[in-house]
């Protein structure tokens, strides 16, 4: 082991270099081969021996929705866990825009090899060739698939399915149902899977919270869960865990994501073994609404397809604080055609996200606090008229107006960035199984497939891949290989003190009885992560939060006020377990930053730019996934570098001009 | 401005419950009605009190988890969920009634909470299409009339909230389970178990509790989604036809 100064940081004795980690279950060869490789050579588990086995899937959103059904319809017992009161309400239902897919119904170009390339280069060429090729290839079946269930996708006179084209592509690709794709797509899953639960295949917990991971001689075997209407804890055993609990923006407090989405089981995961990769790849989002006021319990994002028709721009002067319409043409600044002329509005969301960032540093924001930018749809309207615009966009110009008592049509809308997506997650091979073995990991859980930078319309795309048809392909092999591995009894001492260490935890919680609420708490980690370790990030400011992180950690556990007991429905109880591990995971994520001094994607660190403002990249010194292993709360975890090898798209600076 | 609320306070499904009044103050019209009440839980919270439970998660009018009666309608006085009704509809010095849905097949958890898993159950009853992964025929291979699409798509929209249970004073489902039942019965996809969709998920509907329609019509009012009632006369269409033709599957 070695101290991290070998990455040209100054001194940090924050964490230890660990021996480096590899892609065991990656197969060689042609990589459009690879996958049919891989289904080759994996083992399979007789089609009566599948009842025999059973899968704990936790998480009901895409990923876990697709998976659990599909799991069920090869035969194997399946036990399936979500917070919400019902599994259709799980967060990827709020997905608006669309779905990639490597089609080509346009002729115009696409091809499965180019989705491949557009993801690797979005990604900033920090994500693995053969998972993003896999998904890429995969992205056919998905439309397919969903069809049959009865998705309605939007289709033209014709009765074929229309597409749009998203930010960082020049192709046609998106597969779209108006504005509520994500809703259209989960709800499809969630079909298939009440299917299943009707089948007596899956057992379905609503309202039940995974709390810790049980491991059994080193290898996943279970759950404990707590059932949040009676506060019961209970454990649940199977053969394998598959986690499918999406991304942790929420330790930001104000982001895009559901109220309760959270990061604990992923946490605990990470507690147990499972190492956590690129935790500081946030995504921050360039088309939401601006925050009113400190009230301001999350944000609400616009479809960045809305990036295909409307146009930004800020005035050219500073403080310019004329309504939008008394602004001439040539008093306007459309900052992204200007720079980007041949992408125009539709760069990258990180490309798009700091440059909002800009404009409005320099004095040029619109809107209340001067933080925001205008999205224009007045060119469109003439354009395309009214009608077309209505049709397409109408439910999220009803969404803004709702929101912000302003009429899109006749105003335009304002934007601001806000935190969206989290490319980093549990690391996984090829097969999506994390350190852990047993442990699998599939969605925004994972941290395989965008790099440092997810391209618009992919997060559908991948968590349908991973449920529907990589993860129940790749869990066959590990079953296969560990059969009769035998019934974990309830008091296994792996169990009980599983149990106990939960259990331990409530009642601290509950025990502090101080002057401060859970909500006052996460607000101010997410302040300071969203300063800190937002948009643009520093050594100083890392550093910063790094010290400051420990210390609001001690104020929570001497200050924290939750009322009530454990033994009941206690939403403050919930909410004061998961900041638990948002005040942990917070300090990885700026540590993480701290390390890759280059920029990349999501991660801009200010010390490295081009002269003309870009993010530069640093393939020699950071071409790596960094994968952390967990030693202890507050104690320097160890550093696992996993390096990126580039066969098929050469690493360039990107570049959308 | 301030508001004085009254809401019902249940501390679980066998205990009695009541209205309880509240005052809160310093309440800014751009909050959502549900950012009025995490203001009012945060002072419980610091009062040793216990924080009034309620269902919300996306609170962006999508996942259909909020569930208010307010001031005696579902969702309260405009047409949206209770998560994207802001304050600046109400003005300074109201008083507010807060209910949880009210209806015999969605019984009360705690405070403001109830379960609707019956709403699952119904789906799980017949709200599919039975294709396998990996079954499915090319995605262009049956061309889908953009009309039928759309108006499936219509029917789709719905968020599973319960609003329409909650506004119909027979406490019925039938907007909720024709809006299934049109949108895949319409579907060139959802044809081969077209009779035993809707004879399976109509029978589930009143196995579970929900009352019977009587073209009231509140349900659609209330629906946040806009779910037409025209809805529910084509699912007795369905079901009439599928009574006459015998189920297939």
């Amino acid at each position: 082991m070695s101290t991290g100064t070998e990455t040209g940081l100054p001194p940090y004795a924050g964490y230890a270099t660990g021996e480096a980690i590899a892609d065991a279950a990656a197969p060689e060869g042609p990589i459009a081969e690879r996958w049919d490789k891989r289904r080759f050579e994996a083992k399979l588990v007789n089609p009566a021996n599948r009842r025999k086995h059973t899968v704990i899937v936790v998480g009901t959103g895409l990923a876990g929705g697709a998976a659990g059904a599909t799991l069920a319809e090869q035969g194997y017992r399946v036990v399936q866990f979500c917070y919400q009161d019902s599994p259709r309400r799980a967060h990827s239902i709020a997905a608006q825009g669309g779905i990639n897919a490597a089609k080509n119904y346009r002729n115009d170009g696409d091809s499965i090899h180019r989705l491949f390339y557009d993801t690797v280069k979005g990604g900033d060429f920090r994500a693995r060739e053969s998972n993003v090729h896999r998904l890429a290839q995969v992205s056919v079946e998905i439309i397919d698939q969903c069809v049959a269930q009865g998705v309605p996708f939007a289709r033209e006179y014709g009765g074929l399915l229309d597409t749009r084209s998203f930010g960082g592509v020049q192709v046609s690709r998106t597969f779209y149902a108006r504005g509520q794709t994500g809703q259209q797509l989960l709800l499809g899953a969630y079909q298939a899977l009440s299917r299943q639960i009707a089948a007596g295949n899956v057992e379905m917990h609503p309202r039940t919270e995974m709390l810790d991971l049980v491991v059994v001689d080193g290898r996943a075997r279970g759950i404990v869960a707590r059932d949040l209407v009676t506060g019961k804890i209970g454990t649940y055993t199977a053969d394998a865990v598959v986690l499918a609990t999406g991304g942790y923006g929420n330790v930001f407090y104000l982001s895009t994501n559901a109220m309760n989405s959270n990061a604990t089981a992923v946490w605990r995961a990470h507690r147990r073994g499972a190492y956590f990769a690129n935790p500081c790849f946030t995504q921050i989002h360039p088309t939401c609404i601006p925050r009113t006021g400190d009230h301001q319990s999350k944000l609400t994002l616009m479809s960045e397809s809305l990036r295909n028709d409307g146009r930004i721009w800020v005035p050219r002067a500073q403080g310019d604080d004329r309504p939008a319409a008394e602004i001439p043409e040539e008093e306007r600044d459309y900052y992204l055609e200007r720079v980007y002329p041949s992408f125009g509005n539709l760069v990258p969301r990180d490309i798009a996200s700091r440059a909002a960032k800009n404009v409005c540093d320099e004095g040029r924001g619109v809107g209340p606090g001067g933080q925001g930018v205008y999205l224009d749809f007045a060119d469109a309207i003439r354009r395309m008229g009214r009608t077309k615009v209505e049709e397409k966009y109408g439910n999220l110009f009803d969404m803004y107006e709702r929101i912000t008592a302003e009429n899109p049509y006749e105003v335009p809308m304002r934007i601001y960035p806000a935190v969206h997506y989290t490319m980093g997650g549990l690391w996984v091979d090829y097969d999506l199984q994390t350190t852990v073995p047993g442990l699998f990991a599939i969605g925004e859980a994972n941290f395989s497939d965008h790099g440092a930078n997810r391209l618009g319309a992919s997060a559908l795309m991948q968590g349908l891949a991973d449920g529907y048809f990589v993860l129940p392909s790749t869990i066959n092999d590990y079953l296969a290989r560990n059969p009769g591995a035998g019934a974990v009894a309830e008091d296994h001492l792996a169990v009980r003190e599983a149990v106990g260490r939960t259990e331990d935890r409530l009642a601290r919680l509950l025990a502090v009885d101080g002057d401060r609420t859970p909500d006052s708490f996460h607000r101010e980690v997410g302040e300071l992560m969203w300063e800190f370790c937002g948009m643009a990030r520093t050594e100083d400011g890392l550093r910063e939060a790094l010290d400051r992180i420990p210390r609001i950690r001690e104020e929570f556990w001497q200050r924290i006020k939750v009322p009530g007991t454990g033994e009941e429905f206690n939403q403050s109880l919930e909410k004061a377990n998961r900041i638990v591990d948002y005040l942990e995971l917070a300090e990885l994520m700026c540590l993480d930053a701290l390390h890759r001094a280059e920029s990349c994607g999501g991660h801009f660190r200010e010390e490295s730019q081009t002269p003309d403002g870009e993010a530069a990249r640093r393939d020699e010194e950071f071409g790596y996934a960094a994968a952390w292993e967990f030693t202890g709360t507050g104690a320097a975890p160890v550093l696992h570098k996993e390096d990126l090898v580039f066969e098929y798209v050469h690493p360039t600076q990107r570049s959308y001009a | 401005m301030r508001l004085t609320l009254r809401v019902w306070r249940q501390r679980d499904a066998g205990a009695p419950g009541a209205m309880t009044t509240y005052e809160v103050d310093g309440i800014s019209a751009d909050m959502s009605f549900l950012e009025m009440l995490d203001t009012l839980n945060e002072r419980l919270i610091l009062d040793g009190e216990d924080p009034v439970a309620f269902d919300h998660d996306c609170r962006e009018g999508i996942c259909g988890a909020c569930s208010l009666v307010i001031n005696g309608d579902a969702h309260g006085p405009e047409r949206t969920t209770t998560c994207q009704l802001h304050m600046r509809s109400f003005a300074d010095g109201d008083t507010i009634d807060i209910e949880p849905w009210r209806a015999a097949a969605f019984p009360v958890v705690k405070d403001l909470v109830v379960d609707r898993s019956s709403f699952d159950r119904i789906i799980q009853s017949g709200g599919y299409i039975s294709v396998p992964t990996g079954s499915a025929p090319e995605a262009h291979a049956t061309p889908v009339p953009k009309a039928d699409a759309d108006h499936a798509f219509e029917n789709a929209e719905c968020i599973g909230c319960g609003a329409c249970v909650a506004a119909c004073p027979n406490g019925s489902a039938m907007l909720f389970t024709a809006a299934k039942v049109n949108h895949l019965n319409v579907l060139p996809q959802g044809a081969p178990e077209r009779e035993s969709r809707v004879l399976d998920m109509v029978a589930t509907m009143d196995a579970e509790g929900f009352g019977g329609c009587t073209l009231a019509g509140e349900c659609a009012t209330a629906c946040p989604k806009g779910i037409p009632l025209p809805s529910i006369a084509a699912m007795n269409k369905e079901w009439l036809r599928a009574t006459r033709k015998g189920r297939r599957s």
